[in-house]
């Protein structure tokens, strides 16, 4: 167990770090950092901050309607919010394209109505995208945030009769105040990565992010020297947002406080202006997916042989990729039941993003292997360790906390290793080991990050060919392939949450 | 008899030592203030935390070397007695077979241990079904199959109200009686050692002190036990 572990390690090690120094040492020979590099930078933290700006500044009001409404279809609302964790992001631009594209049916409507077409592509349309994949997480973050406000302080506020002002100076504007940065600081390191996004509805001088920059000079010039240089930029970039993100404060799970029930929230204008933000951020999240889902429907069943082909090779990947997170996953959460260098490990994926990680493969294994004969394993591998930090925070505490609390009654009760794991580990870790599982194989089918670098005709995935399509502005197709990715992606979530995670784990 | 021989317990700057005898078939409660090193002590004859020096004995043969399940005793903590996810039988049957395979045999005992604590029909119940007194009986009904000479008790009743906490002490001493087990409880409440226990063995100021009869301690109490009763 512990050599497993540690050969875990090595790899992980090898992946980020080989490749941050393979890259690093390649971008020594850069011919420099020019006028291009700079606005790619200076794209990639604006578009980044206007992100996580706009995703948790409309969060706030969604989250405080949520957080003290009660009404049918509350929990389904909630439930729908974790679903952009797993939502391919392609599939979330079709959505949009469909909305607001060209031939979107808003367009349609301003066009009917003699109002100008909105235009979606540039940094408007890359916001819009990030806000539409992240404002669902912020609102989920700042739910925990008003969770956590023990009920008593609100039946304090209401005995003193505080009014709505001094309520939200008094008691959210606090809880606020500790837990925004975290939250405005993990979408900002989110979008900092944004490939498939910028690619699709950027591009361009000026809307090129970091990564789409290192995936240009990597496949249209084949120039690796800026591609590294580009590479190790993005990893400082996102070891600096990283460092800054672990000083702030998130939001912690489950309520404080008695638990007795909050007192009713006010009526009248208050209650109109909450049904008016759930209402419309309800609106935002459906239309585009319910837009997929009724324009992509008809063109499934005639999808061409070769997206057929290459939704085989996902699934093939995603299978390989989970299978790997699996063992990662056990071997580095059974190490961290006495240690802290497995988290650390773990979460070092978040440093390196799928690009620079290819990037840097690339470079270490070109000089002795076809690098596009490794394409799809190499995706497995990226992916799996991509999923890892989720992964890993989903399994750890878990573990940890089973130890805490049944790891001497074991010890009294002579339970050997096996029985141990039998009857007290697994039954405590199986509910959040399928929920991680289910989220890596989401994840995996739909990338579009590291295979864009390492494919050739005949390794192509679902998202590669998903943006070809886009490419070709074969809008009918491109939404019948996202129909498709969406019920794999949801498929193979449910599937692996229900399959591992059991019915009553912990019941 | 269990003899704690010249032992000397330091973890970080606490420290704690005990050289004391207590008889077969005894009833002592473990008393003190908070803080003090009651827990540390339970956790020490269990194999729990590990002794610096000294050594203690079970009938003259030293157990501080034993895993904690080779000892001669069975343990109730203050919670976490029950696994969440496993009926009431199997918790109870895990003092038989860790692993879960029983004999017919081993199962008519199982429902045995459970009829003789009341919780026959509960069976197939898991732990988050059952109320705090019912708890406290599948954890008993465990240590009476286990049926091991020494029972440890910390505190596992302290979140009981009165009238059940004297049901499940009741419970404790008529399982003494039935096994000729030797226990120690660690309490706060004098009535607890009035009612189960014969000695108390007071620990404090990093000493545990040899135990002392109840009611001769209560009536005269020494200044450390005197400060923390009030």
């Amino acid at each position: 167990m512990k050599t497993g572990a540690a050969l875990v390690a090595a790899l992980l090690l090898a992946l980020n770090l080989g490749a941050l120094v393979a890259v690093a040492l390649r971008a020594e020979h850069s011919a420099g950092w020019g006028g291009a590099d700079w606005a790619a930078l200076r794209f990639t933290l604006w578009q980044a901050a206007l992100s996580a700006l706009f995703s948790v500044a409309l969060a706030i009001p969604v989250a405080r309607a949520l957080a003290r409404r009660r009404f049918g279809g509350r929990r389904a609302l909630i439930v729908l919010m974790g679903a952009p964790f797993i939502l391919p992001v392609l599939v979330a631009v079709v959505g949009l394209l469909a909305l607001l594209g060209r031939n979107g049916i808003l367009n349609d409507l301003l066009g009917l109505v003699g109002l100008p077409r909105l235009q979606i592509y540039g940094l408007h349309g890359v916001v819009l995208a990030h806000v539409f994949l992240n404002l669902p997480l912020s609102v989920r973050l700042l739910l925990q945030g008003w969770a956590r406000i023990p009920s008593e302080h609100l039946r304090l506020q209401a005995a003193l009769g505080f009014g709505g002002l001094a309520r939200f100076r008094l008691i959210e504007a606090p809880m606020l105040a500790r837990i925004l940065p975290g939250t405005l600081g993990v979408v900002f390191l989110i979008c900092l990565t944004s490939f498939a996004v910028a690619l699709t509805l950027g591009g361009g001088p000026r809307a090129t992010t970091l990564e789409l920059a290192i995936y240009q000079a990597f496949r249209f010039d084949f120039d690796l020297g800026r591609a590294a240089l580009l590479a190790a930029v993005q990893a400082g970039v996102g070891l600096a947002a990283l460092l800054l993100l672990a000083r702030l404060a998130l939001p912690e799970a489950g309520a404080v406080g008695m638990d007795r029930p909050a007192p009713a929230p006010p009526g009248g204008l208050a209650r109109a202006l909450d049904a008016t933000a759930i209402g419309l951020a309800a609106l935002f999240l459906l239309a585009p997916l319910t837009l997929v889902i009724l324009r992509g429907l008809p063109y499934v069943a005639g999808l061409p042989p070769v997206i057929w082909w290459a939704t085989g090779r996902s699934l093939l990947v995603a299978g390989a990729s989970v299978l790997l997170l699996a063992l990662f996953a056990g071997l580095l959460t059974a190490a961290a039941l006495r240690r802290t260098w497995p988290e650390i490990l773990g979460a070092s994926a978040l440093l390196a993003s799928p690009l620079v990680i290819g990037t840097g493969l690339f470079l270490m294994v070109n000089p002795w292997i076809d690098p596009q004969r490794l394409a799809l394993p190499v995706t497995a591998l990226v992916n799996a360790a991509m999923a890892l930090p989720f992964v890993l925070r989903a399994l750890i505490p878990a573990a940890r906390r089973a130890e805490a609390d049944f790891a001497r009654l074991s010890a009294s009760l002579g339970l050997s290793p096996l029985a141990h794991w039998r009857l007290v580990l697994w039954p405590r870790l199986r509910r959040p080991a399928g929920f991680a599982l289910g989220l890596g194989a989401a994840l995996s089918l739909g990338d579009l990050g590291v295979i864009v670098l390492f494919a050739q005709t005949g390794s192509e995935t679902l998202p590669m060919e998903m943006h070809r399509l886009l490419g070709a502005y074969r809008s009918g197709d491109s939404s019948g392939a996202a129909v498709l990715l969406l019920g794999l992606s949801l498929g193979a979530f449910v599937a692996l949450e229900r399959l591992i995670g059991g019915r009553d784990a912990e019941a | 008899m269990l003899r704690l021989e010249k032992t000397d317990i330091t973890l970080g700057s606490f420290r704690l030592q005990a050289d004391l005898s207590i008889a077969d078939g005894a009833r002592v409660a473990v008393m003190g203030p908070s803080g003090a090193g009651k827990s540390t002590l339970i956790g020490a004859v269990a194999g729990f935390v590990p002794l610096r020096s000294g050594q203690v004995l079970w009938d003259e043969t030293r157990i501080d070397t034993l895993a904690p399940a080779k000892r001669p005793l069975s343990i109730l903590f203050q919670d976490n007695n029950l696994l969440p996810h496993l009926s009431v039988f199997d918790n109870v049957a895990l003092g038989v077979d860790p692993n879960l395979r029983l004999k017919p045999d081993q199962r008519a005992a199982v429902m045995q241990a459970l009829a003789e604590t009341g919780l026959d029909g509960l069976e197939a119940r898991k732990p988050g079904q059952l109320s705090g007194g019912q708890i406290s009986r599948a954890g008993l009904a465990r240590v009476l199959l286990r049926a091991r000479p020494v029972i440890l008790l910390d505190e596992p009743f302290a979140a009981l109200g009165p009238a059940l906490k004297r049901q499940m002490l009741d419970l404790v001493a008529r399982i003494a009686d039935e096994t000729g087990a030797t226990v120690l409880m660690i309490t706060h409440d004098p009535g607890d050692a009035r009612r189960l226990c014969d000695e108390i063995l007071l620990v404090a100021d990093g000493v545990a002190h040899p135990p002392a009869p109840t009611e001769a301690l209560l009536a005269d109490p020494p200044p450390a036990l005197k400060a923390y009763l009030g």
